[in-house]
């Protein structure tokens, strides 16, 4: 199926080529309409300085986006990203008096282990990973408050903003990072072994299971990867700041799981892009950035969320309907 | 192994098992803080309770059937903070009935994402979760709500005053689990419920119109955390924007406690209220103890996978023999 796909493809024209990939990637278009929307709304928009900025503001997003797809495309899910991302970003900064890079290590392995734990306890017990991750939502954001109390926590040396700061150029290293994991994640997902059971799994578990696939090592390996992008990504988002609270991250895990559904990965599994992911994490940061510049209130950014969850839901049944 | 070691010899279920280690768990802090038994402390925590209770016999009603709503904590708070508002703006009668009206019309949005249109449960009211909260917080611009005058309003009645030495919304709470027990019981309404939630395919077979039953369960759900947002408003004579956040969990948690299944087909009433009240009675313990506010969520994480899980076990053990 995909090789007749590729070997029709190399007989089109260029133009003919670029539509189809619209047609596959809708989302890249509706990108594509966001920005010169927005750019005839206000000048501020389409400026290096604000390009660069939505890249950045994409980046933690993105982050959860990218190690959450390949679980979706298992045809699990996890919604505790947002809490762990909170988690930790408090590790990050209050353990800063162990040292520098010993801090965000725990930091990014604490998320790693919440992560193996609950493929563990997806896999071992047979629970629904909607009902184990949502649980884990309530209980991963306890343990942050627990940790850091009801306050915010400020880093005492400034190495974590400096880390931060870094830029290359206009971009800011955060941004490239983000970029060379959706390439690094397109290539595990499309060359490699894990990647091919990872989208096997979603469309066929038991087919696999008879192949002689280690289902449950492949999707424990995604939840915990999905577990240390969360990690990083409140790494990253400490280090914005050079603080964090316990409350960080709260309804990231709903704009991650939109970021995918509009990116073209099917909730039931089997199939999705990192491609995909990468141009609706953009999109979505677009629109936030563009509905800030236009001076729209923020509470309307929530109601956008649930809008936009419920469409792409409609639009996900009507696309991928057997 | 360990586990079939303590079950074996009482003929226990995974969920018996689950539900006995509660029992033990609940009667330990009871040892540490005897001063949870006292009548004032329980008369407390029963009213308290009777809250995420009503919550409770309307998320019941969706889980038979198979479905979940996470919705109603946002719909709590959007309620609240409505009734709260429009109490001092156009008399306590309208405030209720806009409050009740807001609860039927988001109980029908839910049915239709769910029943009529058919998209998944979870991330449909996960949606409306979100969607909700935003609209509480642009009605209210970001502020919180309060009853200037609490002392001389009728409305106090509901939350605060007691009939014959019992709170009146323990009175409610009463009233409604009789009622919704024998609607659920007795009437051929219930019953398909029950089938949908147990076998789905072969209720269509049966001729049951599931589109219909399912929407009126997301329409009970939706009324009832009205009805608990009425009581939660006359109560504290206030809203916050927030007052619901994190209680879908915490209800459905309650529900699952009290036995009804995930997969739908099982449950009862009185159970799942008896269920939110256990609950409750463990954080009041938690807190007596001084342990802090947040165990309580980590609490409600290990109750969930350990209910759900042996849920699970029960039922394969069954099929296995």
């Amino acid at each position: 199926m995909m090789s007749q796909v590729s070997a029709h493809e190399t007989h089109m024209m260029p133009f003919a080529k670029v539509i189809n990939v619209a047609k596959r990637n809708p989302i890249w278009l509706v990108l594509v309409v966001l920005i010169a929307l927005f750019s005839f709304q206000t000048p501020y928009f389409l400026t290096v300085f604000n390009l660069s900025n939505i890249l950045y503001q994409a980046a933690l997003i993105g982050f959860l986006a990218v190690g959450l797809t390949p679980v979706l495309i298992n045809g699990n899910v996890d919604l505790s990203v947002g809490a762990m991302v909170a988690l930790s970003a408090c590790l990050a900064v209050s353990l800063q008096h162990i040292g520098f890079v010993p801090a965000l290590v725990i930091a990014v392995l604490a998320c790693t282990c919440l992560g193996l734990l609950n493929g563990i306890i997806v896999e071992y017990t047979g629970v629904n990973s909607f009902i184990v991750t949502l649980a884990a939502m309530l209980g991963v954001r306890g343990l942050a408050f627990l940790y850091a109390g009801d306050t915010s926590l400020s880093s005492p040396t400034s190495d974590l903003m400096e880390l931060g700061m870094m830029a290359v150029g206009p971009l800011s290293a955060t941004a490239i990072v983000f970029v060379i994991f959706v390439v690094v994640f397109q290539i595990m997902l499309s060359r490699t072994a894990h990647g091919r059971n990872t989208y096997a799994i979603g469309g066929n578990r038991a087919a696999c299971e008879n192949a002689g696939v280690h289902v449950r090592r492949n999707v424990i390996v995604n939840f915990a990867v999905s577990g240390t992008m969360a990690g990083i990504a409140g790494v990253s988002m400490a280090a914005q700041l050079g603080a964090a609270t316990p409350s960080y991250g709260a309804e990231y895990e709903l704009w991650a799981i939109i970021a995918i559904v509009l990116g073209g990965t099917s909730l039931q599994g089997g199939r999705g892009t990192m491609i995909g992911t990468f141009g609706a994490v953009l999109a979505l940061a677009a629109l936030r950035n563009g509905l800030n510049l236009i001076q729209v209130s923020g509470f309307y950014v929530l109601v956008i969320l649930g809008l936009t969850l419920i469409i792409a839901l409609v639009l996900d049944r009507q696309f991928n309907r057997e | 192994m360990l586990l079939q070691i303590i079950r074996k010899p009482f003929h226990l279920s995974y969920y018996q098992l689950v539900i006995a280690f509660f029992g033990l768990a609940l009667i330990g802090i009871l040892f540490v803080a005897p001063t949870m038994l006292s009548p004032d402390n329980i008369k407390l925590v029963l009213r308290q309770g009777s809250i995420p209770a009503l919550m409770a016999i309307g998320v019941t009603f969706v889980v038979i059937s198979g479905r979940l709503d996470l919705s109603i904590g946002s719909l709590l708070s959007l309620c609240a903070i409505l009734i709260v508002d429009l109490h001092d703006k156009v008399g306590p009668v309208i405030a209720i009935g806009a409050g009740l009206g807001i609860g039927l019309l988001v109980g029908c949005v839910n049915g239709f994402l769910v029943a009529v249109l058919r998209l998944n449960p979870l991330i449909a009211t996960l949606g409306m979760l979100s969607l909700l909260q935003g609209i509480s917080l642009i009605y209210s611009d970001g502020r919180n709500a309060l009853i200037m005058d609490p002392e001389n309003t009728w409305f106090s009645f509901i939350g605060r005053s007691y009939i014959a030495g019992i709170p009146v919304p323990i009175i409610i709470l009463i009233i409604a689990t009789i009622g919704f027990s024998i609607l659920l019981r007795y009437t051929t309404f219930g019953r398909k419920i029950y089938a949908i939630g147990g076998n789905e395919a072969a209720s269509r077979y049966s001729g049951i119109n599931a589109k219909r039953i399912v929407f009126s369960c997301y329409v009970i759900s939706g009324l009832m955390t009205a009805v608990a947002a009425v009581v939660f408003s006359s109560r504290v004579m206030g809203a916050q924007n927030n007052s619901g956040s994190g209680l879908e969990l915490y209800v459905l948690s309650g529900v699952i406690l009290g036995g009804a299944s995930l997969f739908g087909g099982s449950g009862t009433i009185l159970l799942s209220v008896v269920g939110v009240m256990i609950l409750e009675f463990i954080q009041n313990g938690l807190l007596i103890v001084g342990l802090p506010y947040y165990t309580q969520w980590i609490l409600t994480w290990i109750v969930i996978i350990a209910i759900v899980w042996s849920d699970l076990a029960s039922k394969r053990y069954r099929e296995h023999q």
